[in-house]
């Protein structure tokens, strides 16, 4: 029969070919890349989308500050905020109106100028209700803009954004808020280029193809050029973008490396000048054998656990504080994690933009047993079974499981633990059916606020049951409106005293951001946001050393 | 045939549909929502996303719904990535999984018969035990960790082959469909040296060799047909499986296959992706079954006989 003789040869050639296509190679992505100043970056996941009015994660940040930019930057050090898209911009005495100026040299990458309307437009569909932005609250320290959002306010010339004149845009805030010119650097107060959305669909609509490559208008320091799924996205340097003298990447490539281990081989092979994160395991032989290569820096998030205080033997503040008491941070930090994380004692991370909250009680068993015979439970005698709640997840697991040994060895009391999947503990948290659940609060910008203002009552991020009307006030009447800085802390500071001693939460570190940069990556200083500034990156052709 | 193929196809039909329906509610009702999120997603924007992906209808709306569209062709949006709709991801990255499962299947089938052969034709001597060791040890090792080692000595030690990509750097497809391929390599392994075992002693074979014809001619040729047959009834599954199964070697090396969104739409609770993703592969299973089945017949005289009797 024919076909006896046709399939081994197809399978020869199919052989052949495999075979030869391994001959060839040689030089990797970094070499090439620093020849051709075009960077590796490895992105962790595949962007969900483009459209910054949608998106959520930190993958698609890297993007969105690649492609547009808002009205103000932040210096790539202090994380100051520094002119954008906006030259300059003046405060109204009362803290409450600020006017940008918008340079006149600002386009779109198509050409078109960018326009102090572009703003306007695009944070009325930022707040569209129909869109549901997620990130949509960042706009709210603007007059009216939750109203908007929510659909109870529907003419949005009621909110407090007015165009002055082509280059001049006035906002209006609901209060003093110090921190506002930081919001306009997170990508949900992006510009959006009006035309080509409008020309895909809807203002309102989701997932249209305007984010396509083709199609996708920006006003950032690079433009979109490629986009295959899970494989690549590619941007170029922009010739529109106003500065863009000083970008001097000619290009970057996102890879989606959702597998961390592999990430990290791929950079040992050259692949990569970064990866999104370092696998635990393998920090420490870095740091013996490559240090120049890891990046660890203070990172604006506090690793916590949430204590259920609607359960009853945990409604008791003596209770949770003999178990914060009883947990030694410098122990866990230095033998489970071993990434080079800060022990927590305030939950807003050390020296946030100046401001440090007075410091909870460190390691005290003593003290942890005394509250605990004082609660009724003497000896951790009639202490109930508790059960320590965590995403699945091998990190977290260690950290609980150590967690549980120091509280059986401190006080004696029997605690359990659980895993979930990642949803299913969302929603186990969210609807309060937990006991102690395992938490992690990365800021949104660099001010004591964006931790603070969690311990809402009510507020959907707060989860534990606890309130207290003093720190409310403090938070939410107080502070927003101090007069000086330093009142405005003095407030945050009291009410961070508060959460402390009622600890609804237990400390345990604050976050460092891990990663692995060759070293001809230049011009990338860590900083508390973790945040990268691509036009101020740039390859040096002198350490092609290389990583083996 | 034709009516074996027919009646084969029509019963796929409510197995599909049974797929659909149980997969469709199962997902429904395991808690956890596509948008629940670390940050609390404020009530009036949970609302506007149920309404865009007509969640806030009541779960029978939503089934009569989405297998309307279904019969249409279209398999929705993906929720996770909310400007993809699920054909185009599946389109994106059927090629490079099928590619994948092929070159697979070829080191599968290359090295897998060429050990059974061997193994077969001496039994019990150290030419049967040792392949045959090899295949007991490539079926126990996972790809989870058989991938690693080759990463690290191929791609990292000896710098002979890249660690990931697919189709980036000449020669990147050899270690995935290595990995891929071994555990299938042994299972072939094991059934060509059985089913070798069995024929070779069949009196046709006697036959061909008293007709004086050289070893090689009687095991190319007479031999490897029939003893081939139960790799073939496996050739079908397998590749079924290569395919579904091809997430591990698709997250190890970094290849934009469909596997990778096949696992990660569970987590994500991207319904439409889940839904989507299980239908294409139910439907891989059950043509590769039939297509396996159908060539059994093909290459078994007994068998076509039946059939040709049958007509």
């Amino acid at each position: 029969m024919k076909i006896t003789k046709i399939v081994p040869r197809l399978i020869w050639s199919a052989l052949i070919v495999s075979i030869l296509g391994a001959c060839g190679g040689g030089e990797n992505n970094v070499t090439i890349g620093n020849r051709e100043s075009v960077l590796h970056w490895g992105n962790g996941d595949e962007p969900q989308e483009l459209d910054p009015h949608i998106i959520t994660g930190v993958p698609e940040h890297h993007l969105m500050i690649a492609l547009l930019e808002g009205l103000v930057l932040k210096d790539p050090t202090t994380l100051e905020p520094i002119p954008g898209v906006a030259e300059s911009w003046t405060i109204s005495e009362d803290g409450t109106v600020y006017t940008f100026k918008i340079r006149d040299n600002a386009k779109w990458s198509n050409g078109d100028p960018l326009t102090a309307e572009d703003f306007r437009w695009s944070w009325e569909r930022s707040l569209l209700p129909a869109l549901g932005n997620q990130y949509s609250y960042m706009a709210f320290p603007i007059k009216n803009a939750q109203a908007f959002s929510t659909g109870e306010l529907t003419d949005f010339s009621q909110v407090g954004v007015k165009v002055l004149d082509k280059l001049t845009l006035e906002v209006t805030l609901n209060n003093p808020t110090p921190y506002f010119l930081q919001l306009l650097d997170h990508y949900s107060m992006f510009p959006v280029h009006r035309a080509t959305i409008e020309k895909h669909g809807e203002p309102g609509e989701r997932g249209t193809r305007w984010t396509r490559v083709g199609s996708f208008v920006g006003n950032g320091p690079f433009i979109l050029k490629q986009w295959d799924l899970n494989k690549v996205l590619i941007v170029e340097k922009s010739p529109t973008y106003w500065d863009r003298d000083t970008v001097k990447l000619n290009g970057i490539h996102f890879h989606p490396t959702q597998n961390i281990t592999t990430e990290e081989r791929m950079f040992r092979a050259g692949q990569l000048h970064y990866t999104n994160v370092v696998p635990p395991e393998k920090i420490l032989n870095y740091r013996e054998n490559n240090p120049e290569s890891l990046h660890v820096s203070p990172y604006l998030g506090t690793y916590f656990y949430r204590i259920n205080t609607r359960v009853k033997h945990l409604s008791d503040a003596r209770v949770r504080k003999a178990l914060a008491l009883s947990i030694d941070r410098k122990s866990l930090v230095k033998n489970v994690t071993k990434a080079g994380e800060i022990p927590a004692y305030t939950f807003t991370p050390p020296n946030t933009l100046g401001y440090t909250a007075n410091l909870s009680e460190s390691f005290n068993p003593e003290k942890a047993r005394a509250l605990l015979a004082e609660a009724g439970y003497p000896g951790g005698q009639g202490f109930p079974a508790t059960e320590i709640l965590y995403n699945t997840h091998e990190g977290h697991r260690k950290l609980a499981v150590a967690i549980q040994q120091m509280w059986k060895k401190e006080l004696n009391v029997e605690i359990t633990l659980l895993n979930q999947d990642w949803k299913v503990y969302l929603d186990t948290e969210t609807s309060g059916n937990y006991e102690i659940s395992r938490a992690g609060w990365i800021g949104d910008y660099v001010d004591p606020n964006t931790f603070l203002d969690l311990w809402l009552k009510d507020g959907g991020n707060n989860r534990t049951g606890w309130s207290n009307e003093e720190y409310e006030r403090l938070v939410f009447q107080e502070a927003p409106q101090a007069k000086t800085q330093e009142a405005r802390y003095e407030a945050f500071r009291k009410a961070e005293q508060i959460l402390l001693d009622e600890m609804p939460i237990i400390l345990v570190y604050t976050y460092v951001s891990k990663h692995l940069v060759h070293p001809s990556v230049k011009g990338l200083p860590g900083n508390l946001m973790d945040y990268p500034s691509y036009k101020n990156m740039y390859l040096s052709d002198e350490s092609q050393s290389g990583l083996q | 045939m034709l009516r074996f193929i027919l009646s084969r196809l029509l019963q796929a039909v409510p197995v599909l549909l049974v797929v659909i329906t149980v997969t469709f509610f199962l997902i429904h009702s395991v808690p956890g929502g596509p948008f629940s999120a670390d940050r609390a997603v404020a009530p009036a924007v949970m609302k506007a996303l149920n309404a865009q992906y007509k969640l806030d209808l009541p779960v029978w709306q939503q089934y009569t719904s989405y297998v309307g569209d279904l019969l249409t062709g279209d398999l929705g949006p993906s929720f996770k990535y909310p400007g993809r709709s699920v054909n185009e991801m599946i389109y994106a990255g059927l090629p490079n999984t099928v590619e994948l499962g092929f070159y697979a299947m070829l080191v599968a089938v290359c090295i897998g018969v060429v050990a059974g052969v061997i193994a077969a034709l001496k039994p019990n001597t150290k030419q049967d035990y040792i392949p045959m060791s090899l295949a007991m040890i490539g079926i126990c090792m996972p790809s989870f960790l058989l991938g690693p080692l080759l990463v690290l000595v191929c791609g990292i030690w000896m710098d002979w082959l890249p660690v990931s990509g697919w189709g980036d750097i000449p020669g990147d497809k050899i270690l995935p469909a290595l990995t891929l391929g071994s555990a299938y390599a042994a299972y072939i392994a094991r059934l060509s040296r059985g089913g070798m075992l069995e024929v070779m002693s069949q009196d046709y074979i006697r036959t061909a060799r008293a007709k004086g014809l050289s070893e090689w001619v009687v095991v190319l040729k007479h031999g490897l047909r029939g003893g081939l047959i139960p790799v073939t009834a496996f050739l079908g599954p397998a590749f079924a499986g290569l395919l579904s199964g091809s997430f591990v070697v698709e997250t190890i090396f970094q290849i934009p296959g469909l596997g990778r969104f096949y696992v990660q739409a569970a987590f994500n609770r991207d319904y439409t992706m889940i839904m989507g993703t299980t239908i294409f592969f139910s439907t891989a299973i059950i043509f590769f079954n039939l297509f396996s089945d159908v060539l059994a017949t093909w290459l078994d005289p007994k068998l076509r006989q039946q059939f040709q009797g049958g007509k």
